[in-house]
């Protein structure tokens, strides 16, 4: 509020009437940020000829047809299913094994913690093209090629350290004295961690929970590389469209804002710790 | 926060230690071993010391690569990082157009980055996209498959629209910690929109942001998918940046030795940047404890 007057008062008097810059620069961005997200919502409506012939901002002929292709063909909705499966799966292996290790990198000292810490973060700096070709000889040596597991534990390379960092962040938060307390009243380490410590972190794990469900679920280049048919994620499956009669734009649209639904409708939860996440719980 | 030290707490970071030395050190030491060997195939491998490594130095690919890399992270860290700010100082600091703002700039940032390629792909062709089509009506000539220079405006552009958001979220993160008295005790001294901005909320940004350059710095540095989506390198080699000429040479041409030598060099630089990060966040950690 405060800088509302500070702009009020640094303003020349105009005789036009008062223009708001910030709806302006507002709407200008978000006009930006939208528009090709339009277009594909648009394209995903029309039909494949009226794509190609005609140029309309709106669909003239608004067909479903595209969504109930890949809804209804198991080589599209098994993409999903699979992309799914391993990144709830990665979801969990990785807070399961964060969690502890965020706690431990709170509260105590131990030998060689600020290596380790260091460490962990330069996976997630890693490029993923640097470990896909190894990946693929590791997983197909111990049989796990095209599994959702191999991909789930493959994501944990980046996943993990972000979701020790995010922890770690929001675990600072909580006051030392609650642990001391719960073991002076005679609580074992697990029980403080499960029934006392954990709800009152529940924000922080939701946040990790959300950055590693999406992180793993925008993730293809090692998704691709380490699956063929069998847990083939729905990023690689959009590939299909392209087809010898030329590429079925309808149905890729369709897929395209399918994939963006599920991020779309968790958004809203974690929106004021989104910031926190991304940087990695130092907000 | 004082720590106690407690070397149990080994025990707590175990987990990860033993995951993480699965998914990232056995890849990497497989690297390493590929990097000094040569194979004439049938998977019988022999010393072949630093040659791949010299190899790789005295080509001009790598060179080039790192070069076309270096100008793109250069390129977006110059746009995304004022514009980021730039529009965090525009967002509304409360209320519904607050959530509906932040909610909305997030999108860009939780779609597939495949799908953001081919959403670009779609939008810049000139026969079924709308920026292409309404370029080409107005008389451009912008073809992203044929021009060098159209392919890199929709990389860039491409990649402001994906991530100025995370720029934005982050320097608003920061606004929002500077306290009411601040831009009262600004105003009694009658200080101008400019000497709000240069003093009191440039530093009182300065944690958030030194992340958020260095994030979408090293983020730009490993990018993939969306390149390769869009233009898949070319023309030529015109977009061929560090992780699309990896991948071509380890999974296209199967040139294990030179792309492991390659790896090796990419990811220490990557460490290095890691380590410069590093030492910011923990400095950073100080100053607030």
């Amino acid at each position: 509020m405060a800088d509302m007057t500070v702009n009020k008062a640094s303003s020349r008097p105009r005789g036009l009437p008062r223009i708001n810059s910030r709806l302006v620069v507002m709407t200008l961005y978000l006009v930006f940020l939208l528009l090709p997200i339009y277009w594909l919502l648009n394209m995903s409506f029309k039909t494949n000829s009226e794509i190609v012939s005609t140029f309309s901002l709106w669909p003239r002929d608004l067909t479903i047809a595209n969504y109930i292709t890949i809804l209804t063909d198991p080589a599209w909705y098994t993409g999903y299913i699979n992309s799914i499966i391993y990144v709830s799966l990665n979801t969990v292996i990785s807070l399961a094994v964060a969690l502890p290790a965020a706690y431990a990198f709170s509260r105590y000292n131990f030998m060689g913690d600020k290596h380790l810490f260091f460490w962990l973060l330069t996976n997630r700096m890693a490029p993923p093209a640097v470990f896909a070709l190894p990946f693929f000889q590791l997983y197909s040596s111990v049989g796990l090629f095209d599994t959702h597991i191999a991909v789930a534990l493959a994501h944990t390379l980046f996943n993990v350290p972000l979701a020790v960092w995010i922890l770690e962040g929001f675990m600072r938060g909580v006051p030392k004295e609650i642990d001391e307390t719960a073991y002076i009243d005679g609580y074992g380490f697990g029980k403080f961690f499960v029934k006392i410590f954990m709800p009152l972190i529940a924000s922080g794990i939701g946040v990790a929970a959300f950055f590693c469900f999406m992180f793993s679920w925008v993730e293809l280049l090692l998704s691709r590389t380490l699956t063929s048919v069998d847990a083939k994620p729905i990023a690689a499956t959009m590939t299909r469209t392209v087809g010898a009669s030329g590429v079925d734009w309808g149905v890729l649209a369709a897929a395209g804002v399918l994939t963006i639904l599920p991020g779309a409708l968790v958004i809203y939860f974690v929106r004021n710790f989104i910031a926190k996440g991304f940087a990695l719980g130092r907000v | 926060m004082n720590k106690t030290v407690n070397q149990k707490a080994w025990f707590l970071v175990l987990p990860v230690l033993l995951l993480v030395a699965f998914s990232a050190v056995i890849p990497l030491m497989t690297v390493v071993n590929y990097s000094v060997q040569d194979t004439f195939g049938q998977n019988e491998f022999f010393w072949s010391g630093l040659i791949w490594f010299e190899e790789m130095l005295a080509s001009d690919r790598m060179w080039d690569a790192l070069g076309r890399q270096l100008m793109f992270s250069g390129i977006i860290l110059a746009i995304q990082v004022p514009l980021g700010i730039f529009v965090a100082l525009n967002m509304p600091k409360s209320g519904v157009w607050s959530s509906v703002c932040l909610v909305l700039m997030s999108l860009p940032l939780l779609i597939p980055w495949n799908v953001v390629g081919t959403i670009w792909q779609v939008f810049g062709r000139t026969d079924i996209g709308l920026l292409g089509y309404t370029l080409d009506a107005l008389g451009i000539n912008y073809n992203y498959t044929q021009d060098r220079l159209a392919a890199w405006v929709t990389l860039i552009v491409m990649d402001v629209w994906h991530w100025t958001s995370l720029v934005a979220l982050l320097a608003f993160a920061g606004l929002k910690s500077i306290p009411d008295a601040y831009y009262q005790a600004a105003k009694i001294d009658q200080a101008s929109r400019w000497k709000v901005f240069r003093y009191i909320e440039l530093p009182k940004m300065s944690g958030v942001l030194t992340i958020a350059i260095l994030l979408r710095f090293m983020d730009s540095f490993k990018i993939y998918t969306e390149p390769f989506v869009v233009t898949g390198g070319g023309p030529g080699n015109a977009t061929t940046l560090l992780s699309i000429d990896l991948v071509k040479m380890a999974l296209g041409q199967f040139d294990l030795g030179p792309a492991a030598a390659f790896s090796i060099m990419y990811f220490l630089v990557i460490l290095l940047v890691s380590w410069v990060f590093y030492t910011v966040m923990t400095n950073l950690d100080k100053e607030e404890s």
